[in-house]
Formats: structure tokens, sequence, C-alpha cells
């Protein structure tokens, strides 16, 4: 057997969390972009700067504050526990609420641009055709941008599959529930299984090329709706 | 039946100090009333204005139905009014066909209906062949003329054109010339933005001149084409 049935288990987690991570990200993402590109003013910059943040933090240093704040001693966690939820940490949700945030900024940024690229002007047309806001963002701008959206789904996938200390922090390494793909890895190495860890992480190294490779072919075509001013 | 204007706007000038814009005039409810003016005077900007793309401050009311008064302010997407830019527009992703029925659609949702056979204004503009065609298969002529029957598919109450011949060279002008002249037929106010006197003599019933921000517009009659 090539893998076993705990590698399995830590693929289809992985697979799992990637999968909602990119879906919700994408839905507080895009509206977030919008946002985002369509004005200047300092209080808009600074949220720009907190959703960019995760790139430059580390992610144990997140994840530590995440764990905190969402703790039975934090204030997330109590408003959690007075309401009779579950609380987040060593959850599956709990998974998914720090890959969210972590993955933020690598939706954001491609979709801002895009945004940002595309002008007033479709805004204008779509508006003077009676078009309201939403309408305009649904039948005209997310058409328009496909291709960022695209980019924006990728990137929030890989990186979440990606994923390790995050994870650690707020997952914890419970097999079934929050040992992901990397966590599992991390434990073939701590046991000197080096066999079963090239597996994944040769896998891995394939999954991110394959990743990468979509956007490149996905980029002609970007470049082709940048100079899309008809 | 009239355009009657009371905006003031002020825009933060690049090198410091402010630009202030004061449109205070009342314009015919039907005919081409030509915008005319040096650069900068503000002619784009008073169509944007009556398009809502602008918020001026001041009062704003259109065949008598107000459109801006003191804090009332009608979101451009529901004036019911069609805007053809210097650039055509188009929504790239879209067929002709479907560009036309953007506007159509959402208007006729509305309860508006177009005062005009459509289908004539697609034959007299030519574009009934380009149906199926995505825009940047079209050449810049034709991409203007679609522009045009888009904006009229969208069946508006007043239609406003920012130099829709700007970006066109001398033949595709000519060619769309008579289109425009045509529109002469509609019993709606066209408000068109132009600095080309020949274009201007051609078509303008009313004819509108701004000099320099700040200073009140000239509004006097045209040809009187009316009373012929």
């Amino acid at each position: 057997m090539l893998l076993t049935p705990e590698d399995w288990s830590a693929i289809r987690l992985s697979l799992k969390l990637a999968s909602v991570t990119t879906v919700l990200t994408l839905a507080v993402g895009a509206p977030l972009a919008w946002w985002l590109s369509r004005g200047e003013g300092w209080w808009r910059r600074f949220c720009g700067a907190v959703v960019t943040m995760p790139l430059v933090l580390p992610p144990t240093v997140l994840g530590f504050y995440l764990l905190v704040f969402l703790g039975p001693f934090g204030p997330v966690g109590r408003l959690f526990g007075q309401l009779g939820f579950r609380l987040l940490p060593f959850t599956f949700s709990g998974l998914v609420t720090a890959s969210v945030i972590f993955s933020l900024p690598f939706v954001v940024q491609p979709l801002q641009n895009a945004f940002e690229a595309l002008g007033e002007r479709p805004l204008e047309a779509a508006a003077t055709l009676g078009a309201g806001p939403l309408d305009a963002f649904l039948t005209v701008i997310v058409p328009q941008t496909r291709p960022a959206f695209l980019t924006a789904a990728v990137m929030g996938f890989a990186h979440t599959i990606g994923e390790f200390g995050v994870v650690l922090m707020i997952g914890g390494n419970i097999p079934n529930v929050t040992r992901v793909l990397s966590m599992q890895i991390y434990v073939y190495v701590e046991t000197i299984e080096y066999a079963r860890a090239h597996v994944l992480a040769g896998g891995m190294v394939f999954f991110s090329v394959a990743a990468m490779l979509v956007l490149q072919i996905l980029k002609p075509r970007r470049e082709k709706f940048a100079q899309g001013r008809i | 039946m009239s355009i009657e204007a009371d905006l003031r706007l002020s825009f933060p000038e690049p090198g410091g100090g402010r630009l202030d814009f004061h449109f205070n005039l009342a314009l015919p409810g039907r005919g081409i009333t030509a915008v005319t003016g040096p650069s900068g005077a503000g002619k784009t900007t008073f169509l944007r204005c009556l398009a809502g793309l602008e918020r001026p401050r001041g009062r704003l009311t259109v065949n008598g139905r107000p459109w801006q008064d003191g804090k009332f302010f009608l979101p451009t997407h529901k004036r019911p009014l069609a805007y053809v830019f210097q650039e055509a527009s188009l929504f790239p992703h879209l067929t002709v066909r479907r560009n036309l029925d953007y506007g159509a659609r959402r208007r006729c949702r509305r309860g508006g209906q177009s005062q005009l056979d459509l289908d004539r204004f697609i034959a007299i503009l030519g574009i009934g062949h380009l149906m199926d065609r995505k825009p940047e298969t079209l050449s810049g002529g034709e991409r203007q003329r679609t522009a045009l029957a888009r904006a009229l598919a969208a069946g508006p109450e007043v239609l406003l054109l920012d130099e829709p011949l700007a970006a066109l060279d001398r033949d595709r002008k000519e060619e769309i010339m008579p289109y425009l002249e045509s529109l002469r037929e509609l019993t709606l106010p066209i408000v068109y933005v132009s600095h080309a006197q020949d274009e201007i003599e051609r078509l303008a019933d009313t004819l509108m001149r701004l000099t320099r921000p700040g200073l009140p517009a000239v509004v006097e009659a045209g040809r009187q084409r009316f009373s012929k």
C-alpha cells in the first residue's frame, strides 16, 4: 500500500478544508475586494492593510491570537460559550475560520487588482442602462473579471492545502478531525518514517506545480481581458 | 416638458484650489441640444451631473419629475435616461444582441417601454448582421453604432451623448452622422456634447454654450427647426 488509511483521512480532510475555505473566502473576499477597490480613504487603507497582514505575519502568531480569541477565555470564545455553541479551537470549524482569515489576502489581492484595472466605466455604462449596483456587479463586473476569480480560487485552495502553522495552533493534531496533510507529513518526519513522508511530500510538490501551471495557463486570457477596453 | 437644472459641483484641482461648476439653466424637452465650449468648461461634467454619475448639490427636474432636490437624489440606474460615452463602452463579454438587450430588459422590468421601433433603428444603424458578434471583432464605427442602438433600446426619456464621434475618423463620422440626424424625429430631449463645429451645425436645435467653470451657460435656439 502506497498510502495508509491515516494518509487518506488526512488527504480527505485537507481537500475538504481547502474546498470549504475557498468557497467561504471567495464569498467574503469578493465584496471586500470590491469595497477596497472603490476608494482611497484612510479607513479603507487601514482595512486593506489588516486584510493583507497574513502575508507577512508568521502563521504561528496568527494561530496563537486566534486560539486566544476563540478559546474559552477569549472574547469570541466567551460569547460562543454563552450562546451554547461549541468552542472553535481543535475543531474543523475552527480550522475553517483560521484558514479563511489566513487565505484572505491571496483571494482579495487578485480580485482587487482586477476590479481596479476595470475602472469605473463598465459600472457607469451598466447604471445608465438601468442596472443597480448588485445587478451590475453580478452581470458586468464578475463576468469581466472571471480570470481573476479563477486565480483567486486556485490561490486560496492551494494555499490552504499547504497551511501548517495556523492549523497546528488552532487545530492541534487530532487524527480524523484536524490532522491535515501537512500535519501528517510532520508526524512521519517526527517518527522517522521518511518513506511515507516522501510519498505525501512528493504528492504536494506535484500538486503545487499543477496549481501554478493552471495560473500560468490562465494568464494570457487575463491579458486579453485587460485590454478589453471596448 | 423640459430639463431644468440648478446644480453646483466642486472638484479639487490637481494644483491645489477648487474648480466650481454652476449649471443654472433650462433646456427644451425635445430636439437636440448641443453643448459646446472649450476643454475644461464642464461639458462632460454637465452631462454626468444630468446622469447622476456625479453628485452635485442643487435641483434637477426632468419632464416635470424631480431627479434631484435637496437631499433627494435619484440614482443613475433609476433615471430613465441613456448615455453614450466617448468610447463605445460595450460589454466585451456579451454579443451585440445581448448588449442591446441589457438595457432593454432592465427598463421594461421597471415598466418603461421604448417609444421607438427598435428593429427599424437596428436597420437604420446597419448593425443587423452584427448581432451575434462580440464587440472585440467590431470596427470603431460599428462599436459606436452599437452603443447608440444599445442606448436607444433602453427606451430612454432623455438621451445623453458625450462626443460619440470624437474617437472616430472622418469616414466613420460621415457614416454615423445621418443616424444622429434621424434621432431628431424622436420626441425626447437629446443632449449632445461636442466641440466639432460641423456636427453642431448639422444637428443642433438648441445651443448651450459653456465658457468657463463658474460662468453661466448661454442657451439659445439653434436654427429653429421646430417651426418648420
